[in-house]
């Protein structure tokens, strides 16, 4: 037995002898913290791709750690704390439920500069910056109407927040352009990240008749049901295409890396500022992965809409738009203003579900 | 050649006192050859695991943060288990004392007393009690087993705070989001001091552990718990009731449960929302386990588990090592002293070419 103890011994020592390496000098840190890990495959893939891009452009002059995985509440706020302590220059809390404990951190440190995604409350050294998901999900309706012979289709939902709520009247909108007779059948995962209950997810609305599949949830797991059960299916946040490559119609892939850049380059020149930018389509901070498993006629119609976003011809949120029980909300050439995309708690007609109230 | 574990005659002194630091002993080891293997300097990462997180004042704070739970939930189940009885729901219990605690901030936020806060937290023991008094119940009527019942309960509890964040107890200008209104201030456990958040969770914990073993030690209670969870029959001729000690064991530990639950959602969350504990209840059992099911015990335990929670989230900061790091070390830690606990009662024997021959005689 004193034998075995002494080779432990000897083992830990030579394992251990080497010196911690010296500390990479002075490189400004931008850090990350993820809800989700970094391979989902979707939403926290698309953030790190985005780090890793920044990494790849200013890495002679920055570091760029990350946290996985912090689940949103109480250890969120440690972690985001841990960032700030660490030394980190700016911290980019990259989910909508890390919105409070950002800003509490922020209150802490006011000399370290925050940048929370998707969320809507800032402070001098807290930005916020969304993308226009909507612009996208419009497209996604489109096609859906074009490729679904039913003529229903099967929503993944997460949380009901206006956020989310507006994603799926944009999509619904985008399919009665085609199809007024569209029908969309919502899920509610209620969570972001969890493969098994989003599959749990795509599998309940595939029994319930419905032939084409999108998602407002992080991982790849709906795209291989639908793959499993012969069904088309758009991807989320990242470009999904290998989960399924007979599968994917198209994906609104989250391109956050030039949003990175540019903010990255504006705290090294000195001239960080608190904004809330929620740019779209035109800016690139969301594109459209490439159209495929579709005719070349679908293909050519979404085209031309992603064209005509793009060049501000074409609001999704253009009246005449109703609301679900039928009573008008927009009248005809009325556009929806940010404010009221922003705090959306209603569904538009044609929505087959009840809102969680 | 073979390798054989033999009855020690008698539980070894020495061992019970090695056996926690050979574990530790290994799990450093095989921990460093793990970073080795990632390509990481050993060195380096297992500083910024174990003694990183111990540096600064405020990450002291966040280990007392989680420590606080992971103790108080343990140390009801030591004597849980001691008696025999198999609470497996503290996680069900955890989450009802949250609800049944947070009633009076979330449906009378008008009420501003001191009185609150007390009134939640007894509001909170006395739910987790109450709920582990349900698989009681049955165990003592029907015969039941109370590992099942109380597993199965912890979804139950859940499912029901789910309909609670999403139905009635919905903030109704939280955009929708499944959470309670915020706590009001007096509602809110405040923390112990100014550098950082750690609250009263703590203190309680500690408090709890000094005097159940206090009672495991010298109380008349604590006596039958001892003998009860031995042998029953044992129990019976000395007056002990098994009824009884089933209710009191669950009930105990159900409040504690409880207890920690409404901490928790008071002091560090402040609303009450779908998902309170990663795991708390669950983890505690570990905890429990490593301190060898003795109060005290669960003290230095539910240390060393908060410490690699916080260890693997610096050593994901500092080296970049992957969050799952953590999952692994801790599971390296349990194997190891679950695995060197044998040596107490067990002697290892390697067995050369002789103890086939004895073996074919025999």
């Amino acid at each position: 037995m004193k034998k075995l103890i002494i080779a432990l011994a000897a083992t830990a020592a030579a394992l251990c002898s080497t010196v911690p390496g010296a500390q990479a000098a002075d490189k400004t840190k931008v850090c990350f913290v993820y809800v989700g890990t970094k391979t989902d495959g979707g939403w926290t893939q698309a953030h790190d791709l985005g780090r890793q891009e920044l990494q790849k452009a200013l890495g002679d002059k920055i570091e760029t750690p990350y946290l996985e995985s912090v689940p949103e509440g109480p250890d969120a706020e440690r972690a985001i704390e841990r960032m700030a302590r660490s030394g980190c220059a700016v911290v980019f809390a990259t989910s909508f439920g890390f919105m409070d404990a950002t800003v509490k951190v922020a209150q802490k440190f006011p000399n370290v500069k925050f940048e929370h995604a998707t969320g809507y409350k800032a402070a001098p050294n807290l930005a916020t910056y969304n993308s226009r998901f909507y612009e996208g999900r419009y497209i996604l309706g489109q096609i859906a109407a074009k490729m679904s012979k039913k003529g229903v289709a099967g929503y993944i939902a997460s949380f009901p927040i206006p956020e989310v709520v507006m994603g799926i009247n944009a999509f619904e909108l985008g399919a009665k352009s085609v199809n007024p007779n569209f029908k969309l059948k919502v899920v509610w995962a209620n969570t972001w990240f969890d493969p098994g209950k989003e599959a749990d997810a795509a599998k309940a609305l595939i029994d319930q008749g419905v032939d084409i599949l999108t998602q407002h949830t992080d991982t790849t797991a709906p795209m291989q049901v639908a793959a499993e059960r012969g069904i088309y299916a758009f991807g989320q946040a990242s470009d999904m295409i290998a989960a399924g490559p007979k599968t994917q119609l198209t994906a609104i892939v989250d391109t956050w890396g030039a949003y990175y850049i540019k903010r990255t380059k504006a705290l090294l020149d000195g001239t960080w500022k608190s904004e809330q930018i929620w740019d779209g389509l035109k800016d690139g901070i969301l594109t459209m992965a490439p159209y495929t498993n579709m005719p070349d006629d679908v293909k050519a119609m979404a085209e031309e809409t992603e064209a005509k976003i793009k060049s501000g011809e074409l609001h999704p949120f253009t009246g005449p738009i109703n609301k679900q029980d039928g009573t008008p909300w927009l009248k005809a050439g009325e556009k929806a203003d940010d404010g009221t995309l922003l705090g959306m708690n209603f569904y538009v007609e044609g929505v087959d579900d009840k809102l969680p109230k | 050649m073979r390798i054989e574990l033999q009855r020690r005659p008698a539980a070894s002194g020495v061992f019970s006192l090695v056996s926690p630091l050979l574990a530790l002993v290994l799990t450093l080891i095989f921990g460093a050859i793990m970073f080795r293997l990632l390509g990481k300097d050993p060195g380096h990462a297992l500083y910024s695991f174990f003694v990183e997180p111990l540096l600064e004042v405020w990450s002291l704070h966040e280990l007392a943060i989680k420590a606080g739970p992971l103790i108080l939930i343990a140390v009801g189940l030591s004597v849980c288990y001691r008696s025999n009885n198999w609470n497996i729901g503290a996680e069900g219990q955890f989450t009802i004392g949250a609800i049944t605690g947070s009633i009076l901030p979330i449906l009378v936020p008008q009420w501003h007393s001191v009185l609150v806060l007390p009134l939640m937290l007894v509001m909170g023991a006395a739910g987790g009690a109450l709920f582990a008094g349900i698989p009681a119940l049955l165990k003592t009527r029907f015969n039941t087993n109370e590992i099942l019942v109380s597993l199965m309960l912890v979804y139950i509890a859940q499912l029901f705070l789910d309909w609670l964040v999403r139905g009635p107890w919905r903030d109704p200008k939280g955009f929708n989001f499944p959470q309670s209104i915020s706590f009001a201030p007096e509602a809110v456990l405040p923390p112990l001091l100014d550098s950082g958040r750690a609250h009263a969770s703590i203190l309680f914990a500690l408090l709890a552990a000094v005097l159940v073993w206090f009672m495991m030690r010298f109380m008349l209670k604590g006596f039958e718990v001892t003998v009860l969870g031995r042998s029953e029959r044992a129990g019976r001729f000395a007056g002990f009731s098994a009824r009884r000690m089933v209710w009191f064991s669950m009930m105990l530990s159900g409040a504690f449960a409880g207890l920690a639950g409404i901490s928790e959602v008071s002091g560090s969350i402040g609303h009450l929302q779908p998902s309170i504990s990663p795991g708390y209840g669950f983890t505690a059992i570990i905890v429990a386990f490593l301190g060898r099911l003795n109060p005290l015990g669960a003290i230095a335990s539910g240390f060393v588990l908060a410490l690699t929670y916080l260890g693997g989230e610096a050593a994901q900061l500092s080296i970049g090592v992957s969050d799952k790091v953590t999952r692994v070390f801790q599971g390296l830690l349990l194997f190891f002293v679950l695995s060197c606990d044998t040596l107490i009662l067990y002697r290892v024997r390697i067995i050369f070419g002789s103890g086939r021959a004895r073996e074919a005689k025999s």
